[in-house]
């Protein structure tokens, strides 16, 4: 008996736990669960608002239920007159400065960190040889795919973001078509992709992202840009830094070093796929389609789809199915038949950079 | 035209509807109007969630799905919550402030006209399977984007109603300003009254940009204007501000008249006058004021850079103090009194607790570097749903219930009543309160579906449970209308039996002229004034009894409306069709030559006679149709 209500508390003691862990999120998609130093920003002035919230929200609550109970015309009697008062200057008073002090406790923060998370100086800045200090991204947002620039680098990805760890990382935002907003919740908040101006701002990554359920973090797109909004996913590979050198060092290698681990499936690609596609890691933005030269060591096919080469095969043959509305063609059978398309994905899976 | 009920032909019956400028009946169009556009929306909104019950869910195609938000979002807002408040305000402010109609009561029933054939123009939409896709926002660069008609079925559907809108917020300016009865200075005016007021201003100065707005973007889309076409020099951010110029100041032209709302509830069921009546009065006209201030906090994320977010942020924060000292002084009203729990007052206690949670997400988010995470996932959703919902909804169901015997003379179920209370505020907490967490964990708004294995599924079902709890509730109100239609109980003058307003010293419904004689306003609240002074009559007279004058019917209103509905149709198909130019044309010319006739043609009422009059009080004793 006793043992069992032991176990029992047990139990509900794990369980009150997973509630709270679950009430976090997952860890490489939720802002509850920082993974770099802007989101900690944010996260600790969501903790400061929070707080001032929840006491207004007690207050309020308690006189509320406090009235409640006391003053029921079923206690008071059918007949009770209350006294009719105008007003008081005091309580007034009282509830206007009250008020004034919390707002402001919270606006000193918010000024803070909205002028230290613009600071965007540094972006420019160059050492004696004229070699940038940070590392820039222009990041081009597309209908419904994500385009990554390193213009120092000579490189260009797409679809997943590989950044260095202990570093601000900064970003040039802006998008090809329509709006669209660029955020990686764990990391930090979004800033909008426009299609007429180039938005600045940096994040930094603090955590690798090795260990995370998939490897990655998670990005979205923020702003609703058509039917395919939602599938509008990135992914986002933290490393340290010595291994995002060696990175991009491998990515720079792809222009002269193809890789080709289906000699059918390159013809396949030349014939069908290279007027949009790129295998060479090295160039620009302003690519029909996404860079495909990471594809092997992708984490989804087309941006959310598992990564297999059956997902892959699907993709192919009908585009519009699995994300309407964006603008690859699909491939029939007359076009790529199926040996070919096996031979195609074969290749495609094999275009890696990392080990 | 007699006061006197005959039995009439349906078509006569109907011929009256369509011609009506009667603001008591406008008021109830309004209310069935916006009921019917409330029902869509929630058909819409149902969708909407049942789609995002389970991952990867196919019940409705991406496309399909953005039509459903877009539409539920402005049905909602424009078709649905506005109207059903210009029900309210149209069937109750005169009686309030004790005149016989709005000022301008032919204008009165074009706004009507306007909001329902634009209303209907936006959804006709559905039946050409072309239908609004850019969200109720419709930010330009994907408005421009979008093909077929969907968009310009919203700009000129918009275009109509909001026309409507505007119409209506001037109307009711000047009749507050210039029609009070004797007596009822500014300070004596009933909190409804002034929300109504302040919500009108704030509707003069908020409208006329979304005009200009929907104007550009109907250019652009229907005439080759590039106004918000950056490839040809435009520029898709003006298209942001100029729809939060107007959209911010319009949450809080739907929010003012609901807190009016609850401030006659607060007081009339709590047998006490309305706590810092003053500063009741003050804090509206402040938040009417600060709600122009800080269109751009809807912009955090668009890069304005940090002098801008900051500025707005601090402004943002500003208007938390007046909301709360309103919040303070219900709570004070209430304390003290004696508080009889009726159904418009437990929708009253509801939305204390409710608000207050809205209210705080929006200081939340406010803070701008927080709004960097916030802003446009479901924390949003969750955050305008509570003071919208929260807020505006429950102001609705609760009004609905309160002024229902004055406006049809017959009292809502109030067992079915809390049984709709029940469901629907269980149902809402459950929908929403949840979504706060959604967005925490990085789900953005607006999504037709999302992936497994991101920890959202088990937060997306109870939210769609909790819809589904609201739907039952607003059933049950239904099934509540329609079985007290039918039975038809009549009821006295004050059925609630604590009536402080002068709307309850009339018989319910009131007759057509409403005062037999203009009443002397002896004080706020003015009805208790009476009963306390134990006067019979409950109302002093400021005239004798004399002839009144009264504005005559007209299907002119309707008629103008139409020319603009036909026109809208030749706009939109001018480009790609030979009849769409004769049509616009046609359309626009029809408005004129009825807006002529209004012109040239004297119409100059007709006067009730004394002896009808002196009948009718009479009649007045035995019980009234």
């Amino acid at each position: 008996m006793i043992k069992g209500l032991k176990k029992w508390r047990l139990f509900s003691l794990l369980a009150v736990f997973a509630v709270f862990l679950a009430g976090c999120g997952q860890e490489e998609i939720s802002t509850f669960q920082p993974a770099g130093q802007v989101a900690k920003d944010q996260f600790n002035l969501l903790l400061l608002a929070s707080g001032i919230m929840l006491l207004v929200i007690i207050v309020v609550v308690a006189i509320f239920l406090i009235a409640l109970v006391r003053f029921r015309r079923s206690k008071l009697g059918e007949d009770h007159m209350p006294e009719q008062v105008e007003g008081s200057h005091t309580l007034e008073m009282v509830w206007t400065f009250i008020p004034i002090l919390l707002v402001l406790i919270l606006a000193v923060p918010t000024v803070y960190y909205t002028y230290k998370l613009g600071d965007v100086k540094a972006m420019e800045a160059v050492d004696e040889d004229g070699n940038a200090e940070n590392l820039v991204v222009d990041v081009t947002a597309k209908l419904y795919w994500w385009e990554f620039e390193y213009p120092d680098l000579g490189i260009v990805t797409a679809q997943e973001l590989v950044v260095p760890t202990h570093e601000k990382v900064y970003f040039n935002l802006i998008a090809a078509d329509v709006k669209h907003s660029f955020w990686i919740p764990s990391v930090g908040g979004k800033l909008d992709t426009n299609v007429e101006n180039v938005n600045k701002f940096y994040l930094s990554f603090e955590k690798e992202s090795e260990g995370l359920k998939d490897g990655v973090f998670y990005g979205k797109c923020a702003e609703l840009c058509g039917p395919s909004h939602a599938l509008m996913d990135f992914k986002v590979k933290t490393l340290p830094r010595d291994q995002f050198d060696d990175w991009v060092a491998s990515m720079q290698k792809t222009a002269d070093e193809p890789v080709v681990a289906n000699a059918d499936g390159e013809e396949v690609f030349a014939q069908s796929c290279i007027g949009c596609h790129a295998v060479s890691g090295v160039g620009e933005s302003g690519a029909q389609g996404p860079n495909l030269a990471t594809f092997g060591d992708r984490n989804r096919v087309a941006g959310f789809l598992e990564h297999d080469e059956e997902n892959l095969k699907d993709w192919i043959r009908d585009t519009q199915k699995h994300k309407p509305g964006n603008i690859m063609p699909s491939f029939s059978e007359d076009q790529i038949s199926d040996a070919e398309l096996d031979a195609l994905a074969d290749y495609l899976m094999g275009l890696k950079v990392e080990k | 035209m007699s006061s006197v009920a005959q039995k009439r032909g349906f078509g006569a019956t109907l011929w009256d509807w369509l011609t009506t400028v009667d603001h008591k009946k406008i008021g109830i169009l309004y209310l069935l109007g916006g009921l019917f556009f409330f029902v869509l929306g929630g058909i819409e909104a149902m969708i909407i969630r049942l789609q995002l019950m389970t991952p990867n869910n196919d019940l409705v195609s991406a496309g399909l799905f953005n039509d459903l938000i877009t539409m539920h979002g402005t049905t909602m807002i424009f078709l649905a919550a506005m109207p059903i408040l210009f029900g309210f305000m149209n069937a109750i402010v005169p009686l309030q402030i004790g005149a016989r109609d709005v000022a301008f009561p032919f204008i009165n029933s074009l706004g009507f006209w306007m909001f329902a054939f634009g209303g209907l123009f936006l959804n006709i939409s559905w039946l050409f399977g072309e239908v609004p896709d850019a969200g109720w926002t419709s930010y330009a660069s994907l408005s421009l984007h979008s093909p077929g008609h969907g968009i310009d079925f919203y700009a000129i559907g918009l275009q109509i109603a909001g026309g409507g809108t505007l119409m209506a917020g001037i109307n009711f300016l000047v009749t507050i300003i210039n029609m009070r009865a004797p007596g009822m200075t500014y300070m004596r005016m009933p909190l409804f009254t002034w929300t109504t007021f302040v919500a009108s201003a704030m509707i003069l100065f908020a409208f006329p940009p979304l005009t200009i707005g929907l104007f550009f973007l109907t250019f652009d889309r229907m005439f080759s204007g590039n106004f918000f076409d950056h490839t040809m020099g435009g520029n898709t951010i003006i298209w942001e501000h100029i729809f939060w110029i107007f959209g911010h100041p319009e949450v809080y032209i739907l929010i003012l008249p609901a807190f009016g709302i609850f401030s006659e509830i607060f007081a009339t069921f709590s047998r006490k006058r309305l706590f810092g009546y003053t500063a009741m009065v003050f804090a509206t006209v402040l938040i009417g004021f600060l709600g122009f201030m800080v269109w751009a906090h809807h912009m955090f994320t668009v890069g304005l850079g940090p002098t801008a977010n900051a500025i707005f942020a601090v402004a943002t924060m500003a208007i938390a103090v007046p909301t709360g000292v309103k919040i303070f002084n219900w709570l004070l009203t209430i304390w003290g009194g004696s508080i009889k729990v009726t159904t418009p007052m437990l929708y009253a206690l509801g939305f204390i607790p409710s608000f207050v949670m809205g209210g705080v997400t929006g200081v939340m988010q406010g803070a701008a570097p927080l709004d960097y995470q916030l802003h446009d996932t479901y924390f949003i959703v969750a955050h305008f749903h509570y003071v919208i919902v929260g807020g505006v909804v429950l102001a609705i169901f609760a009004a609905l219930h309160y002024w229902w015997p004055k406006m049809f003379g017959t009292m809502l179920h109030e067992g079915l009543g809390k049984i709709t209370f029940v469901f629907f505020f269980i149902g809402f907490h459950m929908t929403f309160l949840i979504q706060h967490w959604l967005g925490f964990w990085g789900m953005p708004r607006r999504v037709w579906t999302f992936m497994d294995g991101q920890g959202w599924n088990m937060a997306n079902m109870i939210s769609t449970i909790g819809a589904l709890l609201m739907a039952i509730g607003f059933t049950v109100m239904v099934i509540n209308i329609v079985m007290t239609t039918i039975k038809n109980e009549r009821v006295g003058n004050d059925p609630w039996g604590d009536g402080r307003t002068l709307e309850w010293a009339i018989p319910s419904p009131p007759v057509f002229y409403n005062f037999a004689q203009t009443p002397l306003i002896r004080g706020l609240d003015t009805l208790w004034v009476e009963k306390m002074d134990g006067s019979k009559e409950m109302i002093t007279p400021a005239e004798p009894v004399t002839d009144i004058h009264m504005p005559n019917g007209s299907i002119i209103p309707l008629l103008m409306t139409l020319g603009l509905f036909i026109a809208g149709f030749g706009a939109m198909f001018h480009q790609e069709t030979s009849w769409g130019l004769p049509v616009l044309i046609f359309g626009l010319a029809f408005t004129f030559v009825m807006m002529a006739a209004r012109s040239l043609k004297d119409d100059l009422g007709f006067y009730v006679t004394k002896e009808q009059i002196l009948e009718d009080m009479k009649n007045e004793k035995g019980g009234r149709n």
